[in-house]
């Protein structure tokens, strides 16, 4: 099989990145093994798991289910970039802390971002809307019991910090 | 000592780098010149192997090696047998375990050919294409009646039959007690348990430094130490040459305690070879054939009761599907014949398995590891025995309980761990009176559920009981130090994939040297920081490695109050232990850092007194003299949809006995997390595979597991009668909620759609919409 190569330019947590990579790549292998990036975890590789969800220009999308060129001129948010630096917690992630929304924690970086686009676009959800936006996300150790009482949580918070 | 952490439900150590994606797994794992492998798996269930031939995928560029069993020489060899049955009489047990390749014979799809070995995934996937394989098929062996029947094709050509073991085991005389029984109710009961699927797959990740002559492998193992142990031998080097590191691992649930699976022979045996790193990722698809399963079993069953509901015994034959090979001995079926017996009187059993080889991956124990199978036959025996002698469901199983003074009690049949099976401790009948309570039962009966049904709804109501034998021996140590910075360190050989072990051990450390939990620093699952220990499973972690964690906490303490004595010149009993530091009560401003104390322990220079000791620091073992018995019940309402058989969970409530309980926010979790994969055995999750043994649903899409939307809000509560057989008291608790959900599932079920009234017995698990419908058309066919 002919390899063929392309340069690509995306912007990762903010920073920039020019690569070239090989066409088929997938998008979380790029993330992963060409970045570094490891918090992105991959689950099934068919796009059912939600545990590579990214967000893709400010949308959760499942990185499996991309290849790395199409990310050129495109914007990614992962797991490393929900708190800028240093060791603190944003409120969804302090929220699941306090609430024991993890156990093993390898889907947890995919419910993150599927998660916080939610609440960007749901700031005073119900439980009932937070268990449908969590129905793409498989979680084997929770139950997902103490990850919505987190979610609600994070909610809760981030409704009484807004201005 | 004050006890500010124990016992408290207090968030956990290891949350931070989780949830900022700086944990490490193994495929987080990157070394310079690493290669990428892939395996090739057989395509048939059952076949003789004509040929394998991987020289066009050397061909390839990118391509490193490839090797089949041929190429292995003196490496390739069947795998040892991870658990020995245990010595019960007129035991037969045909011990066959699986080699790292096949070589004449593949025995289940998924059994791996070939592996290949390249500079990246890709390019290793790419030359599976390449490889000629040649293959005779066989018929293939699935259905567990007609392998033992005559004429059946043979798993192992060499056996006689595809028995792979047949045990019997009796208490009393079940003959007697049946001849003397009012009601004998029979039936013959079905129960798959599926496969685990934890959302990370396994992996490998094996390198060989020439320079150290030092092997380290990465693996998302159970059971580090025996892996480490076990590969050692194999590859003709000392143990302490082979370091196995089971990192953050991404989810177990009991599969991940295999040995050996093929990957973690292979990738450090053609690291060593090829002296590179090699990296073993196993894709979903793989995982569904390449990692074991738990499956099912056929009970033929038989309860004896007299007209009020006493059991006088049960009789039960069963078949057990071992798959292919049987490398992880009896556990599964002796687990399931032990754990029918439940929080039950049962003067009299009779159960005899017989354990069958087929052309299906590997069974091994799966979170519950065969007690689901045994708690359904009972649970529905003790239904239906209920239905037919019109007595309330609750209270037939209340007639039949242990009494509480009748511990320790011992059921005279020999259990997983060697030991008797005896429960060290229970007290049943409080646990059942508050799930009756926080579930409403009589209320529901009495005055709601008349009310729906006569408004068209199909609600219904189950109450279920369940023990657990859990936290078996052998043995756990822990080592626990502390360090020159003040942080107390604490390491332990048990693998840890998501249980909290980074808090609850740190939970005990921190009481007994008083320090803050956040300040005590948890290793486990690295043989080079702990080189001794058993594994993860059974619900055991914290009730064998939390003692021995425990009785190091201990000492450490003496160890600082002694120092602490002679630094300050005064007594032990005058010093508090507090916040980091040793003080003197009444003594303000006379205080010494933990850290300092641990320098003073270790000098530099001058004459120590003779059987000194270097150091703060203590390792101690622990090993239980049996199993610890933990019980719990769970109720549930229901309601049906009679159109699509979709059923929406009103209500769940779980009420739970572990003994002593170190975090209740951990414990909470364990259980919500069980519960829901009970729920996805026994509603949507099913292995199925036609008769060639061909897997049909070998993705996430196919294969359901439950999702946020399926799993309810479950009502908890406890009780803790504490377990004699070791100085915390605990009993395990990992996989409680797993156990008992499918009966009452099936209970529920048959309630709300008033089942009975109809003929139709549900007597199977999994079941799901569609297997509703059919039961129901059959029923209206008939």
């Amino acid at each position: 099989m002919d390899i063929d190569q392309h340069r690509i330019s995306t912007a990762v947590n903010g920073a920039r990145h020019t690569k070239t990579v090989e066409s088929r790549l997938l998008l979380s292998d790029f993330i992963r093994h060409e970045l570094l990036l490891a918090g992105t975890h991959v689950g099934c590789e068919h796009g059912v798991c939600g545990a590579c969800t990214i967000l893709f220009d400010g949308l959760p999308t499942r990185s499996c289910l991309m290849f790395a060129v199409q990310a050129d001129g495109h914007e990614i948010v992962t797991v490393e970039g929900l708190t800028s630096g240093g060791d603190g917690l944003n409120p969804l992630q302090q929220a699941m802390h306090e609430k024991h929304g993890l156990q093993c924690g390898y889907c947890t970086p995919g419910i993150l971002m599927t998660m916080t686009a939610f609440l960007d676009a749901n700031p005073s959800p119900d439980e009932a809307a937070v268990r449908e936006a969590l129905s793409g996300n498989l979680c084997r150790c929770t139950g997902y019991q103490h990850i919505v009482d987190a979610v609600l949580l994070a909610a809760e918070r981030m409704r009484g910090a807004r201005p | 000592m004050t006890t500010r952490y124990f016992g408290a439900p207090i968030p956990r150590n290891e949350d931070q780098r989780l949830l900022t994606g700086r944990a490490l797994f193994v495929d987080d794992v990157e070394l310079p010149g690493m290669l990428h492998a892939a395996l090739l798996r057989s395509p048939v269930a059952h076949a003789r192997i004509r040929k394998v031939d991987v020289s066009a995928a050397l061909q390839r560029n990118g391509v490193v090696a490839a090797y089949t069993a041929n190429d292995l020489g003196a490496f390739w060899q069947p795998g040892p047998l991870l658990v020995p049955p245990p010595p019960i009489d007129g035991i037969v047990f045909n011990l066959r375990t699986n080699a790292p390749l096949a070589k004449d014979k593949v025995r289940y799809v998924g059994e791996p050919l070939a592996i290949v070995i390249a500079t990246s995934r890709y390019i290793a996937e790419d030359a599976l294409a390449d490889i000629v394989v040649d293959l005779a098929e066989l018929p293939a062996v699935v259905d567990l009646e007609r392998a033992l029947a005559g004429g059946a094709s043979l798993v192992h050509d060499d056996l006689p039959s595809n028995i792979s073991a047949y045990v019997r085991q009796t208490k009393g005389d079940y003959a007697a007690a049946a001849r003397r029984a009012d009601r004998i109710v029979r039936r013959r009961f079905h129960y798959e348990h599926g496969i685990s699927s934890p959302m990370e797959t396994r992996g490998v990740v094996a390198q060989w430094d020439e320079r150290s002559d030092q092997l380290t492998m990465w693996d998302t193992t159970q059971a580090p130490v025996f892996v480490r142990n076990g590969l050692a031998a194999m590859l003709n080097l000392s143990e302490r040459q082979v370091r196995v590191i089971a990192p953050f691992v991404g989810g177990g649930f009991g599969p991940k305690i295999m040995m050996f699976y093929p990957e973690e022979l292979l990738l450090p045996w053609a690291a060593m070879k090829l002296r590179r790193p090699v990296k073993w990722i196993e894709d979903r698809l793989e995982h569904f054939v390449a990692t074991t399963h738990e499956r099912g079993q056929i009970h033929d069953a038989e309860i004896a009761l007299t007209n009020d509901g006493r059991i006088l015994g049960v009789k039960d034959v069963f078949l057990h599907d071992t798959g292919a090979y049987d490398p992880y001995g009896l556990t599964v079926p002796i687990n399931s014949q032990c754990t029918l017996l439940g929080p039950y009187v049962v003067p009299a059993y009779d159960s005899t398995f017989t354990a069958v080889f087929t052309n299906l991956p590997i069974v091994t124990p799966y979170r519950g590891a065969g007690r689901q199978h045994g708690v359904f036959v009972m649970e529905r025996l003790l239904d239906i025995a209920a239905h037919e002698l019109r007595i309330d469901r609750a209270e037939i199983r209340r007639r039949n309980l242990i009494p509480a003074n009748a511990f320790p009690y011992d059921n005279k049949i020999i259990y997983q761990d060697f030991a008797p099976l005896s429960y060290d401790s229970g007290n049943y009948e409080p646990i059942l009176d508050k799930a009756l309570e926080a579930i409403g039962y009589r209320h529901f009966i009495e005055d709601e559920q008349p009310k729906l049904r006569a408004a068209g709804r199909n609600v219904g109501i189950g109450i279920v009981n369940y023990v657990e034998g859990t936290g078996i021996g052998p043995y756990e140590g822990a080592r626990v130090q502390v360090q020159a910075n003040g942080r107390v360190s604490v390491a332990t050989g048990i693998g840890t994939q998501g249980q909290g072990h980074f808090t609850v051990f740190a939970q005990i450390v921190a009481d007994q040297v008083g320090v803050d939990v956040k300040d005590v620093d948890v290793v486990t699952g690295d043989t080079d920081r702990f080189h001794w220990g058993a594994g993860t499973f059974a619900s055991r972690g914290a009730v064998v490695a939390g003692n021995a964690v425990s009785e190091a906490a201990k000492v450490v303490r003496q160890k600082i109050l002694k120092l602490a004595s002679e630094y300050f010149e005064c007594a032990e009993e005058d010093l508090v232990l507090e916040a980091g530091h040793v003080s003197i009560v009444g003594v303000p401003g006379r205080a010494v850092r933990l850290g300092e104390l641990a320098m003073k322990a270790n000098p530099m220079r001058g004459a120590v007194k003779p059987g000194t000791e270097p150091g703060l620091e203590s390792t101690q073992y622990f090993g239980p003299p049996g199993g610890t018995t933990a019980s719990g019940v769970h109720a549930m309402i229901v309601e049906v949809d009679p159109d699509t058989f979709m059923l929406e969970i009103k209500k769940y409530v779980v009420v739970h006995d572990c003994g002593t309980v170190i975090n209740p926010l951990i414990l909470a979790g364990q259980i919500h997390g069980g519960v829901a994969q009970g729920i996805g055995n026994a509603f949507f999750e099913k292995l199925i595979f036609d008769d060639t043994g061909q897997i049909l649903t070998a993705s996430l899409a196919d294969y359901l597991l439950p999702t946020s939307l399926d799993v309810p809000r479950m009502e908890l509560d406890h009780i803790a009668t504490l377990s004699p057989l070791n100085p915390l008291g605990i009993k395990g608790a990992g996989e409680a909620g797993a156990i008992p959900v499918g009966p009452l599932f099936a209970q529920a079920i048959e309630d709300a759609l008033e089942l009975p009234r109809k003929g139709i017995e549900l007597l199977e698990i999994p079941l799901s919409p569609g297997r509703l419908w059919e039961l129901a058309a059959m029923a209206a066919g008939s």
